[in-house]
């Protein structure tokens, strides 16, 4: 029993981590992939090669990026019959047929076309070699799609059956595709994913304005960047909005535990801004709390009633205080997004944009926000379905694989070990790339004066715009 | 007529077969990686497989998928059967597969990677090999579990299968060069095409005289009357094959090779077929016992009919993208 329990726990160890470290990747390489095709076709638009140096200078640290996407995403696709395979037995017959479609129309599109992208550009004629940008860019939006379905019907499970073996099997495949909460996670994580991306475009074009603030390429990238905040955060606000009232209406226990709700509210749910939720007495120390702001966000009524996890037994509640921490620093993020959004539209009004280091230092701070919103998100709503992998259907302890602890910890810290190394490597080998300055070589001027600079430059540069 | 179960474990074999020859190229190249003469030589040969090699390696991601999808009972059983050699070659294509780019953005530690991208290669394909062995000795069932110890996949016949693998993808990886290559690098690929071909030859002869001592229901589907007539083109063509490869590598025509050692790869396929069918999971669990329900199994056929053709125009399409011989020059790096 106990030696059961430990698998239990290893496994699921085991999976967060993979999964965590898989979905880095992803959540960059959606958004860079996008914008690259952005990048390539504002250059075949205009012909402005500053779009083309972007796209060079991008398209390589996407090369990095994707391919540590795909080897970690393969681990991924062994990971469900190694550790899980009674749950993929279970669940096979639904979300693997899912899973086929997500490598047949994805992973191949993005593949195949990802060569001709890299290395293709003199090789074909522009349009197809635009056409091949497209089509990764396409891809990797496909997938998410798919693996969200995936993910949406395991968190709100819909349109099967159950056979004489134990088996989901489907029948209606409409209804499992499109689940109730699907097109809500699906915008949630793309708007998330160009987020991330946006706020690192963002950094990497202020650390370079901050040392040069005439480089037409940082400058270019900057304020792509500033839009993107500007425009998609406050979206991707709304969106949450939407996703958690939909979670409220198909897995009220994780909203209860997001907002720390260990108690009945029949006359309205405040929002805790703040406490520490205490398990063992199933209630919130040291709460900060806006009355009945809850039940207005999520009911959008002051009084509304909401029940609390006094009501749910406790095997049947998810770890309360990783899901009420976990979705506070989501949110946090989210809001300082809309913030340098904000700032942004203001300093652009004032054309300061450019001109403005310790904005310049913010957004450099912010680089790395979107990749930690996206896994506090994850670890929000994964860690909130449990005690279930297919969420009120089958448990997590009945799902894991007869395999014994000892060979799960091995495996675990094997993927530690190489996880850290390699992939801690490619990050590495991402930050040199940033740190590159973009653009054409620039050799220094032999006497640098106060006036010569932006002269000089622009001489060597014919694209490159006066100095204001 | 054919039933659901039946043609999709024909997809499934058709996409696993399609991953072992085209990953079986470019795991190839790594294996052969340390044997290259210089530097310039292991830049063109990796250049070489660079624009494809993470197609390749999705149809493995299919293979793995697809048979989580089509046959779950079939996946739930190997997987933790095999839990060793999975989670090893997993590791291993993650040590290969960073090395495509970091090489070129670390030229200081360029030999680092270049020892990961062999030892991946390497690794990755020795537990392909013992992956293969295990299926084909057999997989021990309880229930709908594994009923198996952990060190069932580590046996004599199965290691043998992983040397042999090795010395049909280092054949495959050198063919493979002597057709995309010029001068020194492709003169190197001869010799190790040779060695890898004698190597390979020698182990399919092993292994095919091994495998149906293994169980006496193999034994009997190869050497009684009337199957064997039915078998028989099945070792004729190997021997055919043998002969025109020979031919191919004394007399050193570049386009010979590779696709005649891709034709030996089939035949050892299909040989495995006749060894494992009607099972997905040898001697325990039969194709059908292990099928998703028929309402999985069409609505991906749908989709599989249509995406296929397509998936395989594009690859054509970025294959005959980078046709011909490789040039030094090339590449964004």
């Amino acid at each position: 029993m106990f030696e059961a329990l430990d698998a239990v726990l290893l496994a699921r160890i085991q999976f967060a981590f993979t999964v965590s470290f898989h979905i880095i990747f992803p959540a960059f390489s959606i958004g860079l992939a996008s914008y690259l095709m952005v990048l390539e076709g504002l250059w075949l638009k205009t012909e402005n090669p500053v779009y083309l140096r972007l796209f060079k200078y991008w398209r390589k640290i996407f090369a990095v990026a994707f391919g540590m996407g795909v080897v970690s995403g393969i681990v991924m696709s062994y990971q469900f019959g190694t550790n899980w395979s009674v749950f993929s037995d279970k669940a096979g017959p639904v979300i693997g047929p899912l899973m086929a479609y997500e490598v047949l129309t994805a992973f191949f599109l993005e593949a195949g076309f990802l060569g001709v992208m890299l290395f293709g550009l003199g090789r074909v004629s522009n349009t197809l070699h635009f056409v091949s940008t497209i089509m990764v860019a396409f891809g990797t939006l496909l997938s998410a799609t798919w693996i969200l379905s995936v993910n949406s019907w395991m968190q709100t499970p819909a349109g099967f059956g159950i056979n004489e073996v134990g088996q989901f099997v489907p029948e209606n495949w409409m209804e499992i595709i499109f689940n109730p909460s699907f097109p809500y996670r699906l915008v949630h994580m793309v708007l998330a994913a160009y987020l991330t991306t946006a706020f690192v475009v963002g950094a990497v074009g202020a650390l370079h304005l901050l040392r040069n603030r005439q480089n037409p390429e940082a400058r270019k990238m900057f304020s792509m960047a500033m839009w993107m905040a500007a425009i998609v955060a406050p979206l991707q606000v709304v969106a949450g909005d939407f996703h958690g009232i939909n979670t409220y209406e198909h897995q009220p226990v994780k909203v209860m535990a997001m907002e720390g709700h260990y108690e009945s509210y029949p006359e309205g749910a405040p929002l805790y801004l703040f406490g520490i939720p205490n398990e063992e007495e199933q209630r919130l120390d040291y709460a900060v709390g806006i009355p009945k702001l809850s039940s207005l966000i999520i009911k959008h009524d002051l009084n509304a009633p909401m029940k609390g996890l006094d009501t749910v037994p406790d095997e049947l509640q998810p770890p309360v205080p990783i899901v009420f921490w976990s979705f506070r620093i989501m949110v946090g993020i989210g809001m300082l997004m809309v913030l340098v959004g904000f700032v942004s539209l203001f300093l652009r009004w004032r054309r300061k944009l450019y001109d403005a280091p310790l904005f310049h230092r913010a957004a450099m701070l912010m680089g790395p926000s979107g990749f930690v919103a996206v896994l506090a998100g994850w670890i929000t709503t994964e860690v909130g379905r449990q005690p279930y992998t297919v969420y009120g259907h089958l448990m997590t302890s009945d799902s894991i694989a007869p395999v014994e602890a000892p060979a799960v910890a091995a495996s675990l810290i094997a993927f530690i070990v190489v996880y850290f190394a390699l992939f801690g490597a490619g990050t590495l080998y991402i930050l040199k790339m940033m740190n590159k300055e973009p653009g054409e070589v620039r050799p220094l001027p032999e006497t640098p004066t106060r006036t010569a600079g932006t002269t000089q430059l622009a001489a060597q540069r014919p694209d490159v715009l006066p100095a204001e | 007529m054919f039933d659901l179960p039946t043609v999709w474990a024909g997809l499934l074999a058709l996409s696993i077969f399609i991953y072992v020859v085209l990953d079986g190229f470019d795991l190839g190249i790594g294996i052969v990686f340390p044997f290259l003469k210089s530097d310039s030589d292991r830049d063109v040969a990796m250049n070489s497989v660079a624009p494809v090699w993470d197609g390749n390696e999705t149809w493995l991601v299919l293979g793995g998928g697809g048979l989580m999808a089509a046959f779950p009972l079939a996946y739930a059983v190997v997987m933790p059967a095999l839990y060793a050699p999975f989670i090893i070659m997993i590791l291993a294509l993650v040590f290969r597969g960073v090395a495509f780019e970091y090489r070129w953005r670390d030229k200081a530690h360029e030999k680092i990677w270049d020892q990961s991208f062999f030892y991946g290669s390497l690794i990755a394909t020795f537990c392909q090999g013992i992956v293969l062995g295990a299926f084909v000795q057999g997989i021990e069932v309880d229930g709908r579990a594994y009923g198996g110890g952990w060190w069932d996949w580590f046996t004599p016949f199965t290691v043998t299968c992983g040397v042999a693998l090795v010395a049909g993808y280092a054949l495959l990886g050198t063919t493979w060069l002597i057709m995309k290559t010029e001068g020194e690098l492709r003169d190197t690929a001869y010799r190790y095409a040779k060695l890898s071909a004698l190597a390979t030859l020698g182990f399919v002869g092993i292994v095919s005289l091994w495998t149906p001592l293994l169980s006496p229901e193999i034994a009997e589907r190869w050497f009684t009357f009337p199957q064997l007539m039915f078998v028989l083109p099945v070792p004729t063509l190997t021997a055919i094959l043998a002969a025109i490869l020979g031919w191919g590598l004394i007399t050193k025509k570049d386009q010979v090779a590779f696709p005649t050692s891709i034709g030996l790869f089939a035949l050892c396929f299909a040989g495995l077929g006749i060894g494992i069918s009607p099972y997905i999971v040898p001697r325990a669990i039969t194709i059908q016992e292990a099928a998703a329900p028929d309402s999985s199994l069409l609505f991906m056929l749908v989709g599989a009919l249509i995406l296929l053709p397509i998936i395989i125009g594009y690859t054509v399409f970025t294959y005959w993208v980078f046709r011909g011989k490789v040039d030094p020059d090339a590449g964004y790096h």
